[in-house]
């Protein structure tokens, strides 16, 4: 018999498991993975360097265009960076909404990455119950901003604009009946919170249903125990944060130990594994689900009670309204400045990190003084967990290398940018 | 915070003493200044010495200054000259030149410490050599493997001891390197399907450069620092 020589086999850009444009190429023998190198960049679009050809605002967009299942969350770290330059001052209310927004996103994150993973490694049932919950959530992105997914909802000092009364409703068509549209129509009688908080009510029940089908099941822990192993010292050496972080049970959590916005006020829990595998890491981000929507329930309580301005009043950052404007010669001024150049931000620089559903990220903004970011650097927490892909499929199947993917909740438009 | 950061800053300045010198802040973050002769010495003891315990390097970050603190639209004498729609772009300086002005590319390096909870910047220019050279840290951080090499493809800044330097973003037989400040936002290729040869074609761009907003720097006094420290006391 021949002996068995190792090769070289190409995976991706265009494979369902790639989660996008991944190319992996991977030295194989037999089976056994020796080497896999990531190329990554098929979905490079020079963000940053867009960033810094337009004033500041209306690069908001382009950070719901990064990492494209956490929309919010991108924003809320670029609005940040600014903030700190500026030193503009932002409304609490404007801190709940953005804190409960933040964590609607971590819940639309973490259930696109269980019902991907899960269809990646054979549970198909998963994407179906998932993407159930991700409607209602998407619902209520569009609710607040018009947009199901690209938001470009957070401003420099604030929100866009204060939370609806009324929710948006289904209209009738010759496609759903009476009973059907009544039904779909239902939970949207009251306010957006009012939808937002019979959705928390809902959803533990939901993730119970989702560990039934998953936390003891013999197949998924047969591919997911023991598979992609890193060490705590290696989590750091590498960069690793978030789910990647606590899973291999490093207690740091950027919300706990440098609290921004109003998360030093909130009460809730950090999930961290010990062995650092990926069945750890899904039992760490099913936990953050539930966290999540105890931080959600928190917040609506708080927002009923407290009515107030969502935005500065700065305007020379944020816009005046439009009544003011019919009467006012400078708020007609500062409109019309604010669309046109801009704003002017100080000389200075400043990094501003969240707790992104993936991990640390990081927008570090270099301003020498003018309307626009003279080098706007995008610290995505996917690109440094990629560059471990090698490390962690090393020695494991070629099956196992599509688990590993999936654990490290890939998505190609941070890792690119 | 910001006492703790004084701590901090103390001890910085106690075992490093002239070799880093601290940039001043308008937001309360540690930003330093070394050079890149002394990068590994002290990033090495940055990391290991129980004080600072670095050991996580978070984000490394290429900078072109070409064109720091200029703008496109003049803002102070606009009115004796008449406000002017065309905006005059900044000369295109080649990268053929022998020597860079010695403060033209930084590489940006933030640390973050788990165990005391603290983030420092260190920012270390690599000087006249074209093309510009500075020592790796990847033996320190491994996790800044594909930092430095994203700052290589980018702004074509070599990292001396990198065990894999190959361009990461860009295409595979990419020219240039697209995030210096003499680089065209639209770049200098446009690829097309060519019927007649049956493949992808690279020609030079066709649509003309265009700026919608200008880039101006406008004099605000309520930044300045002296003014701040009136209204604050």
């Amino acid at each position: 018999m021949a002996e068995i020589q190792s090769y070289t086999m190409n995976f991706g850009p265009q494979h369902p498991a790639a989660h996008g444009v991944l190319r992996l190429v991977l030295e194989i023998e037999g089976e056994t993975i020796q080497k896999a190198d990531p190329h990554v960049g098929l979905l490079h679009r020079a963000t940053e360097k867009l960033a810094e050809s337009k004033p500041f605002n209306q690069s908001i967009g382009y950070m719901d265009r990064l990492d494209y299942v956490s929309m919010m969350c991108n924003e809320h770290a670029y609005v940040m960076a600014i903030e700190k330059l500026l030193g503009v001052q932002v409304p609490e209310r404007a801190q709940y909404i953005r804190v409960m927004f933040d964590e609607i996103t971590r819940i639309l994150n973490h259930l696109m990455w269980l019902g991907a993973h899960g269809l990646d490694i054979g549970a198909m049932t998963m994407f179906l119950y998932c993407f159930r919950e991700r409607e209602d959530l998407m619902d209520s992105y569009e609710a607040v901003s018009g947009t199901r997914m690209h938001a470009t909802y957070y401003r420099p000092g604030g929100v866009y604009r204060d939370l609806p009364d009324v929710m948006p409703k289904y209209q009738e068509s010759k496609f759903r009946n009476k009973n059907e549209l009544d039904r779909m129509n239902s939970i949207r009688e009251g306010s957006l919170l009012d939808f937002i908080d019979a959705f928390c009510d809902r959803f533990p029940g939901c993730v119970d249903e989702y560990e039934t089908l998953l936390t003891d099941n013999r197949i998924w822990k047969q591919r997911t125990v023991n598979i992609g192993v890193v060490s705590p010292d290696r989590a750091m050496q590498l960069g690793f944060s978030g789910p990647m972080l606590r899973g291999s049970g490093v207690e740091w959590d950027l919300r706990k130990k440098q609290p921004y916005d109003v998360y030093d006020r909130i009460d809730f829990d950090i999930p961290v594994g010990v062995n650092g595998d990926c069945y750890d890491r899904y039992l760490v981000r099913v936990e953050e689900m539930r966290q999540s929507n105890r931080i959600i329930k928190q917040c609506i309580a708080w927002l009923r009670e407290n009515p107030g301005p969502v935005i500065a009043e700065d305007h020379k950052v944020t816009p005046p309204s439009r009544v003011e404007m019919k009467d006012d010669m400078e708020s007609l001024i500062h409109h019309f400045k604010l669309f046109t150049e801009g704003y002017c931000v100080p000389e200075g620089e400043a990094y501003a990190a969240v707790e992104h559903p993936k991990g640390e990220f990081g927008i570090y903004i270099l301003s020498d003084g003018a309307n626009k970011p003279y080098r706007l650097k995008i610290r995505a927490p996917g690109f440094a967990h990629l560059s471990a892909m090698s490390e962690m499929v090393e020695g494991h199947m070629l099956a196992d290398v599509v688990a590993v993917i999936g654990t490290q909740d890939i998505v190609f438009g941070e890792v690119d940018r | 915070m910001s006492e703790r950061y004084d701590t901090l800053a103390a001890q910085l300045h106690e075992r490093f003493g002239e070799q880093i010198r601290r940039v001043p802040s308008t937001c309360g973050e540690l930003t330093y200044e070394l050079d890149k002769d002394d990068l590994i010495e002290v990033a090495t003891a940055l990391r290991n010495e129980g004080a600072f315990g670095f050991e996580m390097l978070m984000d490394v970050c290429g900078v072109d200054y070409l064109n720091y603190g200029s703008d496109e639209w003049t803002t102070n004498t606009a009115t004796d000259t008449g406000f002017s729609r065309g905006v005059e772009r900044q000369p295109v300086i080649l990268d053929e030149a022998d020597e860079f002005e010695p403060n033209r590319f930084a590489v940006v390096y933030h640390l973050l410490s788990l165990q005391h909870n603290f983030r420092m910047r260190l920012r270390v220019f690599t000087g006249t050599s074209n093309p510009p050279i500075i020592k790796s840290v990847v033996d320190i951080w491994n996790g800044a493997n594909w930092f430095e090499r994203e700052a290589f493809d980018l702004f074509g800044i070599l990292f001396d001891g990198h065990p894999d330097l190959r361009r990461i973003l860009t295409d595979y037989g990419f020219i240039g390197h697209p995030f210096r400040k003499d680089f065209p936002l639209m770049g200098n290729v446009e690829v097309s399907y060519d019927a007649d040869e049956g493949r992808v074609v690279y020609k030079p761009v066709s649509i003309e450069p265009r700026t919608l907003v200008p880039r101006v720097i406008r004099d605000d006094n309520r930044y300045e620092a002296d003014l701040k420290d009136v209204t604050d006391g």
